[in-house]
């Protein structure tokens, strides 16, 4: 991490440990396979008491793919990390609490 | 302070971070909130609705897989864009941000296809529940990926006038960034829209 000073501010560059060509291309074929099997869990009749807590790993999976890889947020400053995480908590926590509020759960 | 320490101040901020790239971050934050809101009330209403049609007669899993699928290629090529434009390559920095935008349209192709054969079955915002909710939900994100292609679209056309250079590669990384917030906004919503019907 190289650093300079300019008008009393430090400043710093940003990593660049982004990963190469190959790792993208990798990780796109990753997301291809796991979208294809979501479709195969929704149509797989003997997957159904499974398919809540299945889908929603696949999907949480690719998420963090994306996020991790193509946004660099696995490579790039904590404090990105933070003013993401941080609001998607909240949301997640205010999704889950409004659910279970509406009574979602023990539809 | 030198003209250049002034620039480098203007695009640093305390943290030392680049501070167009923190806006991008804090704004991409509150859009979190945004679609965990529009969540929210669809999945609230979900089952509610009381005249049709319903979901599970309308929502055509094998076409939005599809368009699912170009949504994901297209943050590859994003990243591709991105990549080439880090090391100078601009003709594959051209070619990959053209692409993306391609990619982008042909996925509202698709929703603008959906959206109007929904319609055709009689499902509108204000004809149930799920209508309203459904259109809010991924007409917002559909309104998103627009705002994308748009942004995309302006990047491929200053790199064509040479106004987008090696040096400006964090613009390209920026747009990349609500690019790709955009395809993992969409890999929720195909998920609990259209998966856990």
């Amino acid at each position: 991490m190289e650093s300079s000073a300019s008008g009393g501010t430090e400043i710093q560059s940003v990593p660049e440990s982004h990963p190469s060509t190959r790792v993208y291309v990798g990780v796109a074929a990753v997301l291809a396979v796991i979208t294809a099997v979501e479709v195969m869990v929704f149509y797989i009749e003997a997957l159904r008491p499974v398919i809540v807590p299945a889908l929603l790993a696949l999907s949480a999976a690719k998420f963090t793919l994306v996020v991790g890889f193509f946004m660099h947020l696995k490579f790039d400053s904590k404090l990105f990390r933070a003013l993401f995480a941080g609001p998607l908590i909240v949301a997640i926590a205010v999704l889950l609490a409004m659910l279970a509020l509406y009574g979602v759960f023990t539809r | 302070m030198s003209q250049s320490d002034a620039a480098s101040a203007e695009m640093y901020t305390s943290t030392g971070l680049p501070s167009r790239k923190l806006l991008m971050w804090t704004f991409i934050g509150s859009e979190c909130m945004l679609f965990g809101s529009l969540l929210i009330t669809y999945l609230v209403y979900r089952g509610k609705s009381v005249v049709g049609p319903y979901p599970e007669e309308l929502l055509n899993i094998p076409f939005i897989s599809v368009t699912t699928f170009v949504l994901l290629m297209s943050s590859l090529m994003m990243v591709l864009a991105l990549a080439a434009v880090q090391r100078g390559d601009m003709k594959w920095g051209k070619v990959w941000l053209l692409a993306t935008a391609l990619f982008g349209s042909i996925f509202l192709a698709g929703q603008v296809f959906e959206f109007s054969h929904f319609v055709h079955e009689g499902l509108t915002l204000r004809r149930n529940l799920f209508g309203g909710s459904f259109f809010l939900l991924t007409g917002t994100h559909g309104a998103h990926v627009t705002v994308g292609v748009v942004w995309l679209l302006s990047l491929f056309f200053m790199a064509l006038r040479g106004r987008l250079t090696r040096a400006n590669a964090e613009t390209v990384e920026i747009a990349g960034l609500y690019w790709h917030f955009v395809d993992v906004v969409w890999i929720v919503l195909f998920t609990v829209i259209y998966l856990l019907v």
